[in-house]
């Protein structure tokens, strides 16, 4: 009974408690270090709380006018298009990565590419809604140039791939 | 039904979603935010300039395994990074860390590798490895080009 009940709390709230117990040790142990991290806790979340609001917007949109079904139906094109659409589907598409690993077993049983698959992989990585925080810390310039190398990495990797595989 | 309605249905679904993937990655963020708080005061920076700032291939290394070892939202990363940065680690050492956070998965590889076949999931998270490397170099070599 105990065993399923802690199955079921996720891997993040361990964290969470790990983190905290050590905070509880520091407290103890260095006060002074206790709260100063405390302090700069406090000003790293008054520079990321506003911009969630932002994040949060992005979300929302990007959940409205793109659907599940209408990235599978590109992915399915064929010539250059299909690879544009994996560059374009893997940036866009949202949620945590293991929701979509079902969904590419049913492409790739549908005849999809591993290529493709890796592709639209690599560039999930590049989260539009999330700039807004990448902003706080990176320059622009930064953002872009490592979104541009990633997307050319994403289809070289992908062509090695379809090589290997 | 009529078009408002749909549309209403459909609004009210995106916002839910996007409501529950921002409350899902909360207590990670707490805890990345609290542990790269701690981190920042109790390690002093003396500590990074003796691990990263020793060269080309061992910064991107570490900042490689640290970043392919870690998992959860990018957002996390792009925290943790932007912290490590201020603290004067290397922007190389930095952005290969957030390459290989979002791009190599030792976390979901097991599930990965039940989905797409082992061969698959070894191979991509291999080249996606060594890809840091030149993703990490090539970024800052061009950024350093434009400003």
């Amino acid at each position: 009974m105990l065993k399923e009940k802690l199955k079921k709390i996720s891997f993040d709230r361990y964290f969470l408690a790990l983190v905290i117990i050590l905070y509880i040790y520091f407290w103890f142990t260095n006060p002074g270090i206790f709260q100063e991290s405390l302090k700069f806790a406090f000003s790293i979340s008054l520079k990321v709380i506003p911009v969630f609001i932002l994040v949060f917007v992005l979300m929302v949109l990007v959940n409205y006018f793109v659907s599940r079904d209408y990235l599978v139906k590109q992915l399915g094109r064929r010539g250059y298009r299909k690879w544009v659409f994996a560059v374009v589907a893997g940036i866009i598409s949202s949620g945590p990565i293991y929701i979509w690993y079902p969904l590419l077993g049913e492409l790739k049983e549908k005849g999809a590419s591993y290529g493709l698959i890796a592709c639209f992989l690599y560039n999930r990585s590049l989260k539009i809604p999330l700039i807004p925080i990448f902003l706080l810390y990176f320059s622009l310039e930064f953002i872009i140039t490592l979104g541009l190398v990633m997307i050319v990495a994403s289809l070289v990797q992908a062509q090695i791939i379809e090589k290997i595989i | 039904m009529t078009m408002f309605s749909i549309k209403k249905t459909k609004l009210k679904k995106s916002f839910q979603k996007a409501a529950r993937g921002i409350v899902n990655i909360i207590p990670l963020l707490i805890g990345v935010v609290l542990l790269t708080s701690l981190i920042s005061k109790a390690i002093p920076i003396s500590f990074y300039n003796s691990v990263l700032g020793k060269g080309f291939f061992r910064d991107v290394f570490w900042g490689n395994i640290l970043g392919s070892i870690a998992a959860g939202n990018p957002v996390t990363s792009y925290i943790l990074g932007g912290e490590i940065l201020n603290q004067g680690v290397s922007l190389l050492a930095v952005t290969a860390f957030l390459v290989a956070w979002v791009t190599v998965g030792v976390a979901q590889l097991p599930f990965e590798a039940k989905v797409l076949g082992s061969k698959f999931a070894i191979i991509r998270n291999l080249l996606s490895f060594v890809f840091v490397f030149l993703v990490a170099f090539l970024t800052v070599a061009l950024v350093n080009l434009i400003c």
